[in-house]
């Protein structure tokens, strides 16, 4: 292995090269150190990097891409690694950037109501950092408490508030990135808005492949007076859909709005012991938050409201300590599942709530079908979900059906008019679904973008966005009602 | 309500194929409301999206509204209004002609912005005509949808320098129960430590001005919310206030009504008051400053506090040739190649953002 060589360069030439810029202990090159970095939180797809780099100063990652431009090589950006699709799945002949050292708040200016970090700090961490200003920092993805800011940033993460509170995209001013060049940019502005292009909006969500993201000023909002949760059983999970589309049109906009189904709760129950419904064929949390009295108006018109759409049950948290009881189930519902099933494959499909309940109707179908089960855990607030498909790796092909009924449930959410990934990106996971979602000159036009940034394509290569040729592959097995996606393209 | 359902898509796609084959250059209007903002384009011909209109979906319980470029924002405003909703970034209409796409273009935001967010914050998704004059759709209707890079956002604002939007999903919200404004008579140094104390605070504030030594404060949400709040903030109740927020939104204001050159300053809300020569208007909680004046580009971009954000030359007789603040060079060279990588013969509102592109 330490005589694998790039366009000319010699593994150990490359870590001489880069003791000139780095500190000794800043340079993993032996196996076993490598081995932490293999994958991210999609573990199904691993892969040994060339070298790991983990500079702590921003000085320190220009001098590194300086070089990995000079010599071509690829270069992997990586946070906490909690990602769930493989946008930080190393590149085997190339560098994983670990900008875990990074991790400094450098400053919070409560006038302004914004911090300035670096992007290894944790979510979290943020939150945690202003609560003495009585602030908090509002996206809040469910691996909050390990996840890094530069990876929010670059997934465009969001989490249970973010149908109140907005994406990450909503909720930042200013990053610093650092070129493939290796130049310092610094975008956005200390005002709400900036001369030029929208390039805050164009990186945020871009997974590594635009740039290195080496600072970022987040917006942090007052914490609210007070918070009030409900949660409401159902016997049939189409009425829990309608509950969701009439709290809505009634004006209301909740903090957060989470279902979860009958697996999904029986699991979570038999985990945590909530004391939720285990009968229910589904539940919903509405978490409401405001004023008092904006809090306490909203509170009973849902109730009412959810009464109405056919609850069997509808709770009302009588304190902040129920509150947090009701939320425990949900926030715990991914290891819940993890433990009535070997292994389980997390999806991520946005759809216009209006088809909630034909999805999850064709979902269980495909269920059935494939011989795999799923629990459902969604953001219903804004149809995203997070179908859980239960099986087990040591079973041979189980891993391969999992896969293969995932791919059908993102499909299955195109073709209801919405999205192949809400929040967790597309990574090297769903390569193959962005070619059903987009057609080939939407596909060319993110390559431009991509090529513009980084002419080369040294960043985080293969991701995010699939090549025209593995589109026009998969394309060739994929036949869409009778129709080829791309049938300009050679088919081989 | 009769609104125009007129899907002209392929005429404006063969018009920029002709462009590309004759070396034209194309001007992109619709309403023509916006025509005084930025720098004067002098293309070949015009590409008119006004013909472009209609609403192709709204289901107020999805949040979501989906409109041709031309479609006037009055229309919109009108269907949304009916079911009791509205664009959460309070654009302005400057009159009936502007349209939904010179709105995004310009990524043009109302008093509501510091509250609720701009207009790129709200927009879903698009479909453009690039310089190749290939018909792209980016985004969707949903809420969330992380797939490829955000090229919805990056059309809000690009002032059609990357390409032609054609139609936007929206999100939209619901319209508050009740608003209310207060008035106080207060200095501006006053004004804006006020401001900041309030924005630390959860108050359901949803506009901000001072003129004149007034300074007007919009509550909206519950009304039993927005008095206590109001009690908080205190000051006379304004009678008038639709009318009042709609002519700063609009620029129908007395202030805005002049012969001097307007500039719009974009800056960090703490900055301290300016001492410039001309009259001001804040609004966007001491974050969006107004000055009309006639002092130079050179005089006023030299004013230390303005590098605390940038400024705009919004609208003049005169000058109209560096109306936006310059990019600094690794800025401007990554949209050069931007620009390249949309629009490569180059046809499209050609040095309406800057001379260069």
């Amino acid at each position: 292995m330490s005589h694998t060589s790039i366009e000319g360069v010699n593994r150990q030439q490359l870590i001489q090269q880069l003791q000139d810029v780095l500190p000794a202990d800043a340079i993993l090159s032996q196996p076993e150190d490598l081995r932490p970095y293999e994958c991210d939180a999609l573990s199904a797809y691993r892969q040994m990097p060339l070298i790991v780099v983990l500079p702590d100063t921003t000085e320190q990652v220009q001098s590194i891409l300086r070089l990995c431009h000079k010599i071509n090589l690829p270069i992997v950006a990586r946070g906490a690694g909690t990602g769930l699709s493989g946008g930080a799945l190393p590149n085997e002949n190339g560098l994983l950037l670990s900008l875990a050292k990074l991790n400094s708040i450098i400053a919070i200016n409560s006038e302004l109501r914004t911090a300035r970090v670096q992007p290894g700090v944790r979510n979290l961490a943020i939150s945690q950092a202003v609560a003495q200003f009585d602030l908090f920092y509002a996206p809040d993805p469910s691996s909050q408490i390990a996840c890094t800011i530069g990876g929010n940033v670059a997934e465009n993460s969001g989490g249970v508030h973010c149908l109140k509170y907005g994406l990450t995209v909503h909720n930042i001013q200013q990053i610093k990135i650092i070129s493939i060049a290796g130049d310092l940019i610094t975008i956005g502005s200390t005002g709400l808005d900036c001369p030029g292009y929208d390039l805050l909006a164009l990186m945020t969500g871009s997974e590594g492949m635009l740039g290195v993201i080496v600072e970022v000023t987040v917006k942090l909002l007052p914490k609210p007076e007070c918070a009030q949760t409900l949660l409401a059983a159902f016997d049939d999970i189409s009425k829990a859909g309608t509950a969701v589309a009439d709290i809505i049109s009634a004006g209301i906009i909740p903090a957060g709005l989470e279902m979860m189904d009958k697996l999904a709760v029986q699991a979570v129950e038999d985990f945590v012991h909530a004391g939720y419904p285990v009968d229910a064929a589904a539940i919903l949390l509405c978490e409401l938050d405001g004023s008092e009295i904006e809090v306490a108006t909203h509170t009973d018109a849902v109730r009412e409201l959810l009464n109405n759409s056919g609850a069997t049950e509808v709770r009302t948290a009588k304190d902040a300590q129920q509150g947090l009881t009701f939320w425990k189930g949900r926030k715990a519902a991914f290891p819940a599942v993890g433990r009535i099933s070997p292994d389980y494959y997390c999806m991520d499909g946005t759809i216009p709530r209006k088809n909630l309940a034909r999805v999850l109707q064709t979902m269980a179908e495909m269920s059935q079908q494939n011989g795999l089960a799923i629990a459902n855990v969604f953001h219903a607030g804004d149809g995203n979900l997070h179908p859980l498909i239960l099986y087990d790796a040591n079973i041979p092909g189980e891993l391969k059906r999992a896969e293969e009924f995932g791919a059908q449930i993102l499909e299955l959410c195109i073709a209801v008019g919405g999205t192949i990934t809400g929040e967790h990106g597309v990574g090297m996971e769903k390569l193959n679904q962005m070619c059903v979602q987009f057609e080939t000159i939407e596909l060319a036009q993110f390559h431009a973008i991509k090529a513009a940034f980084d002419p080369k394509a040294l960043l985080n290569p293969g991701k995010a966005v699939p090549s025209l040729h593995r589109c026009a592959e998969f394309g060739a097995m994929h036949v869409h009602q009778g129709k080829l996606t791309h049938p300009e393209l050679e088919r081989f | 309500m009769s609104v125009i359902d007129n899907d002209i898509s392929q005429q404006l796609q063969a018009k920029v194929l002709q462009a590309i084959s004759t070396g034209n250059s194309l001007t992109i209007k619709a309403g023509g409301s916006k025509d005084f903002y930025g720098r004067k384009v002098s293309a070949d011909s015009v590409l008119s999206l006004a013909q472009h209109q209609g609403i192709i979906s709204y289901e107020p319980t999805e949040l979501v509204i989906k409109a041709r470029a031309g479609t006037p924002l009055k229309d919109i405003q009108q269907a949304l209004a009916e079911n009791r909703q509205m664009l959460a970034f309070e654009p302005p209409v400057y009159n009936e002609k502007t349209t939904l796409g010179g709105t995004l273009a310009g990524n043009f935001s109302g008093p509501r912005r510091p509250y609720t967010g701009a207009a790129r914050d709200y927009v879903l998704g698009t479909t453009i005509i690039n310089g190749k004059a290939e018909l792209l759709s980016f985004g969707g209707e949903v809420m969330k949808n992380v797939a490829g890079y955000d090229v919805s956002r990056l059309m809000t604002g690009a002032l059609g320098t990357l390409g032609v939007i054609m139609d936007a999903s929206i999100k939209v919200v619901p319209m508050p129960e009740a608003e209310i404004t207060l008035v106080q008579s207060i200095t501006i140094t006053e004004a804006l430590a006020k401001l900041h104390q309030w924005s630390g605070l959860p108050l359901p504030i949803s506009a901000s001005c001072f003129y004149q030594n007034r300074l007007y404060i919009r509550l909206s949400g519950i009304e039993k919310a927005i008095n206590n709040a109001g009690q908080l903030i205190g000051g006379e109740q304004l009678n008038n206030a639709h009318e009042f927020w709609r002519s700063i939104c609009n620029q129908t204001h007395p202030f805005f009504q002049s012969q001097h050159a307007l500039w719009r300053f974009s800056l960090a809300s703490n900055t301290p008051a300016l001492s410039l020569t001309g009259d001001m208007l804040y609004e966007w909680g001491g974050a969006l400053r107004w000055l009309k004046s006639d002092l130079s580009s050179q005089e006023i971009r030299c004013n230390d506090l303005l590098l605390n954000g940038h400024t705009t030359l919004y609208c003049s007789n005169a000058q109209r040739d560096a109306v936006f603040q310059a990019l600094p060079a690794p800025l401007l060279a990554l949209h050069r190649r931007l620009k390249q990588a949309f629009d490569p013969h180059g046809i499209f509102n050609i040095g309406r953002m800057y001379a260069e592109f």
